[in-house]
């Protein structure tokens, strides 16, 4: 057992400033065992946003020494707690109150992606090695990190022309679904902003998950926006025989 | 005077997991409009954390799986006091369920021909869960999300519900608050659908995220709808036991599934010497005939590591109290020695990275260590087997807040697919009520205020005690006194720690500003949680026998008298709670011959489909 000092953000979106609090801790704890230790001796009203203790809902991120991460999966024989360890909010959304910060963005820009939508009649035969990639797109946990770090969220602010990782991965998700005929490209391209993407892969290097979010589903979206849109000899063929998707569409129903 | 604001619905659900988002999407189809109300963020409730799969009868993986094997295995596992009417409907239905979940975007592993892959779990006689790896519910529940906002779903996160509202012996609406800036939000509602999952917080150790309070329990009961078999509470054999912080972490029973072996501090197979009479010559009496089971050997028997989970846990339970325990008090789970570490990365990837991060533990290298944690109420808010409406007018629920379906003990797997089935029927039938409601109905707002002044009065008793370390007092104690063995001293003691309690949770103390406020959330939830404690307690003293769940030191045994009876938890007009033993319904003579069919192959045939 030794004495740890954590250093946590406590205000609101108006402001507020770091206080200190020294905890007994035990082996084997983790950033949100401290988090709740203080709450439950010094700090009642300390407010921080949890669920399952356990690395699957996505609820508590926050910025650890100034690294992005979910405080239930970070242990403290991980960090240096010679010094005080810093606990702050996720910087790039508002703040509600001490840890816990308002990522309703997140859910007001999902809307713009169309939803799934299958093919007419299809038999719903689908091969392990055809749903591999969606399933490694579909383990987001929705801790928002990935947003959280994008240069273009967090230091531009840019959340009207852009939709950021998470929902580009979740684009990426229903794209390469083998049964989705919807076309979300001019929506990546438009409101989506894939464009802003500079694919610095700060995304891919926070994510709890381990998805490769900028190789597998950032660079291949944009590769199909740049088919679509600005290349010429494709783009001819387009005008003559109509888009992958909807010639996809079309044989499916032709099919049935 | 402290104001609130109004939001008019036809249906209120409260909830917003597996069961809360299916019923609003049933509800919605109906053309009621809808309100959803989640004390988390969408897609964060508790069912994200299931991690093995969902029960259907679907046959993709064996054929001879039909609705009556799995009916059989249901009232089976749970020990013959599950509601029949339920049982079938639920087993009848739920390969639809999953099917509507793969076309709402939902992508399951597959079979090697494409189809929605199934695993062997506990109790199923067959290969019978769907599943995506070990993050069945996260697929579950992040696929009904998505339909849900495509249906244009009004959903209120981080709110809590303080209160249900009535007028003239119905259900009008609902009290609650925002989390986030503290105020009050009144729902008039012509019907409410609860969806409030379960209540493993009331115990220290459990596999339950803060959220499972037993709100729904208690808001049910004090409005005067019954409760039903309150006394079955699963403990998961397998949660993890070290170290402290994690305890109670859950470990999939698909490690299990895909071939785990459970041994003790000897290195014996313990599960081998623990078949009970009932399930004897259903399981694998040897390790050479176990292990042609895991290799596909279709002549072989299931290994008894797959027996049902209360025969499991008791099972640890017993070797560990026999000092036959690994270090950390629980007992060894090996699938290192088992499978290839691709395969285990593969199939189990959440188990992976759990014990990787927080145990420092390679699991394609080492056995895990693991013990039994508080995982599941059996019992619940007693239902109409088909809408799922509860015995207050307006009052419906759905998931693991009812009660009914799943007996003394529930099947792993079960639970995800009795969500989806069940959300459905409450959400339509909740809908066609609440289109059958002509105009008036009113709220009571002396009421409303009476319970805001009452929800607030906490900031204004300075000298109250601190709401955690009650928390902390209620759940040791039911850990001790009500926990996975029980005797009739410690439960009349335990009913004694709880009355001290009740009057503790009216006298807490909080401190701060109403936004975002975890003491004074906690303070509130203490009140409904010393409230279901109570019922559980009480349905505990009054089962004098073992069975399923409820485990009983001073009754070891099942008892026959027992077998015939629900208990039913009523509240009377001055609030105190009584047992009442109800006779179980009459199941037809057709499916009694399926229930209680010896050989499996008898039921291809015996009842038309």
């Amino acid at each position: 057992m030794s004495t740890v000092t954590f250093r946590i953000f406590r205000g609101d979106r108006n402001g507020g400033e770091l206080k200190d609090y020294t905890i007994e801790v035990q082996e084997g704890m983790v950033v949100l065992d401290a988090i709740h230790q203080i709450q439950a001796e010094q700090a009642p009203d300390l407010a921080c946003r949890w669920n399952c203790k356990a690395g699957k809902c996505g609820s508590c991120g926050a910025e650890v020494n100034g690294k992005p991460t979910l405080m239930c999966m970070t242990r403290l024989d991980t960090i240096d707690t010679s010094k005080p360890v810093t606990v702050r909010p996720m910087k790039t959304f508002p703040v509600i109150r001490d840890l816990a910060t308002d990522v309703k963005w997140n859910y007001e820009a999902n809307k713009k992606i169309k939803p799934f939508t299958p093919a007419p009649n299809t038999d719903w035969i689908m091969f392990q090695e055809d749903v591999d990639r969606v399933q490694e797109f579909r383990k987001c946990i929705e801790c928002f990190l990935c947003q959280n770090v994008c240069h273009v969220l967090r230091e531009h602010d840019e959340k009207t022309g852009f939709i950021g990782p998470r929902l580009l991965v979740r684009t990426a998700s229903l794209e390469m679904h083998p049964l989705d005929v919807e076309n979300r490209l001019d929506m990546l391209k438009n409101e989506g902003g894939i464009g802003y993407c500079n694919i610095t892969k700060c995304c891919t290097e926070v994510c709890p998950e381990h998805i490769h979010i900028t190789d597998n589903a950032i660079i291949p979206l944009k590769e199909r926006v740049v088919d679509e849109y600005y290349d010429p000899i494709l783009g001819f063929f387009r005008r003559l025989f109509g888009s992958k998707k909807q010639a996809a569409a079309s044989s499916q129903a032709a099919d049935d | 005077m402290e104001s609130y604001t109004i939001h008019d619905y036809d249906v209120l659900v409260i909830g917003a997991g597996g069961a809360g988002l299916r019923a609003a999407i049933a509800a919605i189809e109906q053309g009621a409009k809808v309100g959803v109300v989640t004390k988390s963020l969408l897609g964060k409730a508790h069912t994200v954390m299931a991690e093995g799969g969902m029960a259907a009868a679907m046959g993709n993986v064996r054929p001879e799986d039909n609705w009556k094997v799995h009916f059989r295995d249901t009232l089976k596992g749970g020990g013959m006091l599950n509601n029949w009417k339920m049982v079938e409907n639920y087993t009848k239905e739920a390969p639809d369920r999953v099917r509507e979940l793969e076309q709402w975007g939902a992508v399951f592993d597959r079979t090697p021909d494409g189809r929605i892959n199934q695993r062997n779990f506990g109790g199923h006689s067959y290969p019978r869960l769907a599943h995506v790896g070990d993050r069945t519910g996260l697929e579950l529940i992040r696929t009904l999300q998505d339909h849900a906002v495509k249906m244009g779903i009004h959903a209120h996160m981080e709110t809590t519900i303080y209160r249900l509202l009535t007028d003239a012996g119905r259900v009008v609406g609902a009290l609650g608050f925002n989390r986030q800036t503290g105020e009050f939000l009144v729902f008039r509602a012509k019907a409410v659908v609860l969806a409030t999952g379960g209540l493993g917080r009331i115990y220290q150790i459990t596999s339950n995220s803060w959220e499972c309070t037993g709100d729904g329990f208690s808001l049910a009961s004090m409005v005067g709808a019954d409760l039903i078999d309150m006394e079955f509470i699963q403990f998961h054999p397998t949660g993890m036991v070290w170290p402290p912080s994690v305890m109670g972490i859950l470990v999939t029973e698909g490690v299990r599934g895909e071939g785990g072996v459970l041994k003790n501090s000897e290195g014996r197979r313990f599960m081998f010497d623990n078949v009970p009479e009932r399930y004897k010559g259903e399981f694998a009496e040897t390790e050479e005939e176990a292990e042609r089971w895991l290799q596909g050997d279709r002549s072989a028997r299931r290994p008894p590591e797959l027996l049902t989970r209360d025969v499991v846990a008791r099972a640890i339970r017993k070797e560990v109290n026999e000092g036959r325990g690994s270090p950390h008090g629980g007992a060894y789970l090996d699938i290192a020695s088992r499978r290839p570490a691709d395969y285990i990365k593969k199939k189990l990837p959440s188990m992976y990275h759990q014990f990787m991060k927080l145990g420092n533990l390679d699991i394609t290298k080492e056995p895990m260590e693991v013990g039994p944690t508080c995982h599941y109420v059996m019992g619940g808010v007693r239902v109409d087997p088909d809408t799922q409406a509860t015995n207050v007018p307006g009052l419906y629920a759905a998931g693991e807040v009812a009660g009914g379906l799943h007996g003394a003990n529930r099947l792993g797997g079960n639970s995800l697919s009795d969500l989806v089935v069940f959300g459905r029927r409450a959400g339509m039938a909740a809908a066609e009520y609440a289109a059958k409601q002509s105009g008036s109905y009113q709220v009571d707002e002396a009421q409303v205020r009476a319970y805001i002044a009452e929800a607030l009065q906490p900031f204004n008793n300075p000298q109250g005690e601190n709401p955690f370390a009650l928390m902390k007092e209620l759940r040791a104690s039911m850990q001790k006194n009500a926990g996975i063995m029980r005797e009739e001293g410690e439960l009349k003691a335990q009913l004694e720690i709880l009355a001290n309690l009740k009057k503790r949770a009216w006298n807490t103390s909080v401190s701060g500003s109403r936004a975002y406020n975890p003491g004074w959330h906690t303070a509130l939830d203490m009140r409904l949680m010393v409230e279901i404690s109570e019922a559980v307690v009480l349905a505990a003293l009054a089962r004098k026998e073992s069975r399923g769940g409820h485990a009983r030191l001073d009754y070891p045994d099942p008892d026959p008298t027992f077998a015939k009876i629900n208990h039913i938890i009523r509240r009377s007009s001055d609030g105190t709670l009584t047992v009442v033993a109800e006779p179980l319904p009459e199941m037809p003579e057709e499916l009694r011959k399926v229930a209680e069919a010896k050989d499996l192959k008898e039921l291809s045939d015996k009842v038309g489909a």
